[in-house]
């Protein structure tokens, strides 16, 4: 399965370290809260307000360079609109990478 | 450019600031996780430049830019590229960027800006209460009475300190509430059907078991309301 990188965070900090860890910890407080409300929304089958998180996790899977995730959360997005969980499984693999690769930083 | 950053997610303004520490000529005045705080802000400051994120909850950017009489230069960012086409029909969109917004875009975005930067003073909603002269709904929007016509008004929603009046051309957000809207407005024609609605009884396309569609919205109907709004209707 495909692995995150910092190689955005690396590009777009301009060298800047402190920025660069900032960014992490702020990624580090924010995605375990988007992606609570993201499980408490598909436990209860709102599948519009869970598009709409899985719309905002996005961002974190491309900053983290999942490129191929990323096409993957936009498909499922668009099944969620249709009222389809096709794609839930791949999903929260994703997810599951992310969180772990974030621990470890 | 002093400029402004809107956007609920925490990582999107740390990057978008960061950007523009990058580059000069821009100067981050403040940062908003949500619209209504920002327009607040803009109603007491002077700024040339807004990043403006699409998707946010209850008020989105578009809302936003409706609520605002002279905008300053905006460019949107978002994880979303279906609004593209929406965006630019908008004047006083400059740029739209889809995230992650990659360190060159952003700086072709701010030499768009630049190039076509005029320092506008941006006025948005304010103070409000409103006032009613036969068919017209004068509304307190930034010191000035902006005329509605009545009869094209066809839903005004709640939210929050504000309500927000849809009408067939132009959505206006007003600082005021629910009930003082509903007592302007003539009773033979508009009827609340929720504690956070207020239809034109005339705009309904249809009902369907506690809910009413009017124009694309589909309105919820509470139970203590829908015998009046039932009494209303010429049934068959």
């Amino acid at each position: 399965m495909e692995q995150p990188n910092l190689s955005y965070i690396n590009s777009m900090s301009g060298g800047d370290k402190a920025f660069e860890q900032k960014l992490i910890d702020i990624i580090k407080g924010e995605f375990p809260e988007e992606k609570k409300v993201y499980f408490d929304n598909i436990a209860a089958e709102n599948y519009k307000l869970t598009a709409e998180n899985v719309h905002k996790l996005k961002h974190k899977i491309s900053i983290l360079g999942l490129e191929k995730s990323y096409e993957i959360a936009v498909a499922f997005e668009n099944n969620l609109l249709e009222g389809e969980t096709n794609l839930q499984e791949e999903f929260e693999a994703i997810l599951t990478t992310m969180t772990n690769y974030l621990q470890q930083l | 450019m002093n400029c402004i950053i809107i956007d609920d997610e925490a990582t999107a303004r740390a990057i978008i600031g960061q950007l523009c520490s990058n580059i000069e000529s821009l100067n981050v005045l403040e940062e908003f996780p949500n619209a209504m705080q920002a327009i607040k802000y803009l109603n007491q400051n002077e700024i040339d430049l807004i990043f403006l994120d699409i998707h946010m909850p209850d008020f989105t950017g578009f809302d936003f830019i409706e609520t605002l009489k002279n905008p300053p230069k905006i460019i949107l960012t978002t994880s979303d590229a279906n609004f593209a086409i929406q965006a630019f029909e908008y004047d006083c969109i400059v740029d739209y960027l889809v995230k992650p917004i990659l360190p060159e875009r952003f700086q072709k975005a701010i030499q768009k800006a630049e190039a076509t930067a005029s320092k506008a003073k941006t006025s948005s909603v304010s103070e409000n209460v409103e006032t009613t002269s036969g068919n017209d709904l004068y509304v307190n929007i930034d010191r000035r009475l902006i005329k509605i016509d009545i009869p094209s008004i066809y839903l005004i929603e709640a939210k929050g300190d504000y309500i927000n009046v849809k009408t067939e051309n132009k959505n206006y957000t007003v600082h005021s509430t629910l009930k003082k809207i509903e007592d302007k407005l003539p009773n033979d024609l508009f009827l609340k059907i929720h504690r956070s609605f207020i239809i034109n009884v005339d705009k309904i396309i249809d009902i369907e078991d506690n809910s009413v569609l009017i124009k694309k919205d589909v309105i919820p109907v509470s139970r203590s309301n829908r015998p009046e709004l039932m009494k209303r209707l010429n049934l068959l």
